[in-house]
């Protein structure tokens, strides 16, 4: 099946919730982005952040993590049910990336995926191009991350 | 704190920042997937070789995430960065495969005074990531705010 017959445009999917800790934040960012309000509190609370905050591509890492694991839960469920899953590739890239607020330690983001549009591919037939909106929503329902995804389908 | 090498003045259009090499090992690329990409060409080479990646390759948001230590690392270190509100668009335009060696540029595309953060300027940028032929694997443009050197507009 097609991914647009298994999720038809419009209709908006919790992949799932992840918990930032003040370790995890400072783990991560000591290996990708050590700028002093995401690694050191004490940096933090006098940066323009107020407090320790998760890097931006770690909220990123966090919604693929979730999506994943949404993903494959669903090939399970259509295996289990005889349908065949759709064919879904690597992705090309995304756009319009925007962090709309902090992630500070202790907040629980619960990330979803949209199907925008499916376009075949002229270049490759057989082959479609899905257009994704996706974003993380923290534990007071602030919008704190969204960009437009994209992901590759082989009929 | 020590003053920044690069305050918003320093970025003017065209100018070319350069980012450190890096190398990328199968144990990292294992290491990222594993917590937040545990997809199969991501996590072993054999799964890699026989996906359309053609071999153990790194999650693009890792790739992403190694770009951004280079940038840190190369120059944002040592510039005046507020922080970045996102990013324009991001193409993962080669798979990045474990032994390969990253490098790259960020170039300063456009830079203005914001009126609403005084003392505050969006810099553009756009960001190249190559592999040790020269490929390009990643390119995008994001926005980063920079702190001016003379809010006043007054050269110090």
């Amino acid at each position: 099946m097609r991914l647009i017959e298994l999720s038809p445009p419009g209709r908006k999917v919790i992949t799932g919730s992840l918990l930032f800790t003040a370790g995890d934040i400072v783990r991560f960012a000591r290996l990708y982005d050590p700028q002093p309000f995401h690694t050191d509190p004490e940096a933090a609370r006098h940066s323009v952040f107020g407090a320790l905050c998760a890097s931006g591509w770690h909220t990123c890492a966090g919604w693929m993590k979730c999506y994943v694991a949404y993903w494959n839960a669903e090939l399970a469920r259509l295996e289990s049910e005889g349908l065949v899953a759709p064919k879904l590739g690597p992705s090309a890239g995304f756009k319009k990336l925007q962090w709309l607020k902090p992630v500070y330690a202790g907040d629980t983001i619960t990330y979803s995926v949209e199907l925008v549009d499916s376009r075949p591919l002229l270049s490759r037939p057989g082959t479609w191009l899905n257009l994704t909106t996706n974003d993380g929503i923290n534990q007071h329902g602030e919008v704190v991350m969204r960009y437009d995804g994209t992901v590759l389908e082989f009929g | 704190m020590t003053e920044p090498d690069y305050h918003f003045e320093d970025f003017t259009p065209g100018r070319i920042f350069p980012l450190p090499e890096r190398q990328v090992s199968g144990e990292e690329i294992v290491a990222f997937a594993a917590e937040f990409d545990p997809q199969p060409m991501h996590l072993d080479e054999e799964a890699g070789k026989a996906s359309i990646l053609g071999g153990l390759s790194a999650s693009g948001w890792h790739t992403g995430s190694m770009f951004m230590r280079m940038m840190y690392d190369g120059w944002l270190a040592r510039s005046s960065s507020e922080g970045s509100p996102g990013i324009d668009f991001m193409e993962w335009k080669k798979p990045v495969l474990a032994g390969d060696t990253l490098s790259g540029r960020s170039t300063v595309v456009a830079s203005r005074v914001l009126r609403s953060r005084p003392g505050i300027g969006l810099v553009t940028f756009l960001h190249e990531v190559e592999n040790q032929r020269g490929d390009v694997v990643m390119r995008g443009e994001n926005p980063i705010m920079m702190r001016l050197r003379s809010p006043d507009g007054v050269p110090a």
